[in-house]
């Protein structure tokens, strides 16, 4: 069985699905361990490194943010926050089987929600996968808020 | 009129040494009376001048509630003006930054002005010919605020006309400054791309209290330092392998409270203190040898130890900003009213340091500071709890009493155990200073 299109595309609506069902454990393992989850803080933003981002994070700090969530003393999580992506669906920017490697481009709707309050970002998710072992795996995450320059309260679950 | 304009004893009586009344957190009128008063009389941080690095450069900001430029002039000096059209008040730049040129052009009637505010010219200007324009407040121009100091590339600006000068107003707590721009090598910073910007809803006054309440990191921030912590020792890092930079820079939020204890707290007078006078949660940074060797060659090896050796915490500069030296962040707590906080936080480079630096500055940046940070996360759920609960009746005031033995001066800098909440007081000492000195008393005299 030869992977399609269709396949890359079902990946990251299985992903979108997965962080709204706040299956995050499930959610750590489709990284490869060396990739970033990065959300920039200016619009078109090329550095991740040397100036200031929302959210850059590597296998370590996505555990942590994961284990987190489901602490005895997380008291920013008490109640929990729920989220819900809708999305648009991917292009598939990338599509190179013999290297394992593909690139998409997703524009979402992402609603976060806890106690009275809710908010909307609208967002374009830029992911790269690879395949590793078979399965396909994000090797780096890239979320562009529409807005990422204006002021936020709290963003605390995954976008 | 309520309970508290030109009625300087009502509002001198809601500090006490050891306690504060809530009004001073939740009340719309004595938060008008602060941008009125506490935000005129003081000195307040602007900018970096290295945001405005060329002629005709401008960043837009406010000082308290009052919306001004930072334009750099054909003089090259830093000047600081309303950001109001005298003629229909129409705000002249609205981008967060931008170059004008020669001159400010208001977009609605084309009025000009020149970036050091004066005014240049008025379509149709015989218009005014036979009038008395040129005795009319229009005529003046962009008004310039009060006062402007540019302080080793810090920018502050005095909005009243007279006042406390700069060299009185921040006095020695300035040394936290020159520690942060003394560690660049060549003795200069640089601002690294824009600000985080972060909505509180609560009381500007509940961030700055917190920059020095040094009994919290180990309790709120356990959910995200703790966790960190468990993860880390989990996870077998082998003794040779370096820790990783996020480890280094959130471990120490869990440091017990004899940590605090001893690490020490400075208060300077009118408001201004510091944690960490003997070591911080920034002390245990690994330091490159590529670093120290720049800057020996800046500075000297004396001065360079000299100056890595002071290793501060938080510093707070009454009213509303903390900066941190040691990592060249700067935290801009923009009141926007009683509930309702606007958090701005900068990066800078230390010039002619290696990149690592500043590597671990925009970390430290997103870790701690951004709206999607867990430490961040833990600090708001507290402070707009603390926002809702005031409101309870069970009582109306808030305790700043730790370590408070006896009758303390504020106008004395002193250095003491580092979980006492003297800063608190301090802050509060100066918040009655700098609301009344100003305040008239017409309601005394009315009695
Ligand atoms: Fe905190």
């Amino acid at each position: 069985m030869t992977l399609t299109r269709d396949d890359i595309i079902d990946f990251i609506y299985d992903e979108a699905r997965m962080l709204d069902e706040g299956r995050f454990s499930e959610w750590l393992d489709l990284w490869i361990p060396e990739g970033h989850y990065w959300m920039p803080l200016d619009y078109k933003q090329t550095d991740p490194d040397l100036v200031t981002s929302l959210l850059y994070e590597d296998d370590f700090m996505r555990r942590l943010r994961v284990e987190r969530l489901n602490g005895e003393r997380t008291f920013s999580q008490k109640p929990k926050s729920r989220c819900h992506h809708v999305i648009q669906r991917p292009f598939v920017d990338e599509f190179d089987l013999d290297a394992g490697h593909f690139v998409t481009n997703t524009s979402m709707h992402y609603i976060e929600t806890r106690l009275d309050e809710q908010f909307l970002l609208a967002i374009t998710a830029t992911h790269e996968l690879r395949l590793v072992d078979g399965k396909l795996r994000i090797a780096n995450k890239r979320v562009d808020l529409l807005n990422s320059d204006a002021a936020f309260g709290n963003i605390q679950l995954l976008p | 009129m309520g309970k508290y304009t030109d009625n300087p004893a009502a509002v001198a009586a809601l500090v006490e040494q050891h306690q504060v009344h809530r009004d001073t957190y939740i009340d719309q009128e004595i938060y008008e009376l602060e941008m009125k008063h506490l935000f005129s009389n003081t000195w307040v941080f602007v900018g970096h001048d290295s945001q405005t690095p060329t002629k005709g450069d401008y960043i837009t900001t406010q000082i308290g509630n009052q919306p001004v430029i930072m334009v750099r002039h054909s003089d090259n000096e830093i000047y600081v003006l309303y950001n109001r059209c005298p003629h229909k008040g129409t705000k002249i730049a609205i981008d967060r930054a931008g170059n004008t040129g020669k001159f400010f052009r208001c977009p609605y009637h084309a009025w000009s002005f020149k970036t050091n505010g004066c005014l240049l010219a008025i379509p149709l200007k015989k218009g005014y010919a036979d009038t008395a324009f040129k005795d009319s407040e229009a005529n003046h121009g962009l008004e310039p605020v009060g006062d402007v100091k540019n302080y080793r590339g810090f920018v502050f600006a005095r909005l009243a006309k007279q006042g406390i000068s700069f060299e009185d107003y921040f006095g020695e707590a300035m040394s936290s400054f020159d520690n942060m721009v003394d560690r660049a090598p060549e003795g200069r910073l640089e601002v690294a791309g824009p600000p985080l910007r972060y909505m509180h809803q609560c009381n500007w006054k509940m961030l700055v209290d917190n920059q020095t309440d040094t009994c919290h990191p180990m309790v709120a921030h356990e959910s995200s330092a703790g966790t960190a912590v468990k993860l880390f020792e989990e996870a077998n890092w082998p003794e040779d392998k370096p820790k990783p930079m996020a480890m280094e820079i959130i471990a120490p939020f869990m440091s017990p409270y004899e940590f605090f204890e001893e690490m020490g707290i400075r208060t300077w007078p009118n408001g201004h203190g510091h944690t960490g006078v003997h070591h911080s949660i920034h002390s245990d940074y690994t330091q490159e040898p590529e670093y120290w060797d720049a800057m020996v060659a800046g500075h000297g090896e004396e001065r360079t130890e000299e100056i890595l050796s002071e290793i501060r915490h938080n510093t707070v500069y009454w009213p509303n900003i903390m900066i941190k030296g040691p990592v060249q962040q700067l935290r801009n707590f923009i009141p926007l009213g009683p509930n309702k906080t606007l958090v701005e936080s900068y990066i800078y480079r230390l010039v002619g340091a290696p990149d690592y630096l500043l590597q671990r500055t925009a970390m430290y940046n997103r870790l701690i500071n951004a709206p999607t940070s867990m430490v961040g996360h833990d600090d708001l759920e507290m402070y707009e709890r603390a926002q809702e609960g005031l409101h309870a009746q069970s009582t109306e005031w808030i305790n700043i009493q730790r370590l408070h033995t006896e009758e303390e001066n504020y106008d004395e800098i002193a250095v003491e155990n580092g979980t006492t909440e003297r800063q608190m007081r301090n802050q509060m000492n100066a918040w009655v200073k700098f609301m009344t000195m100003t305040m008239s008393d017409k309601v005394e005299a009315a009695e």
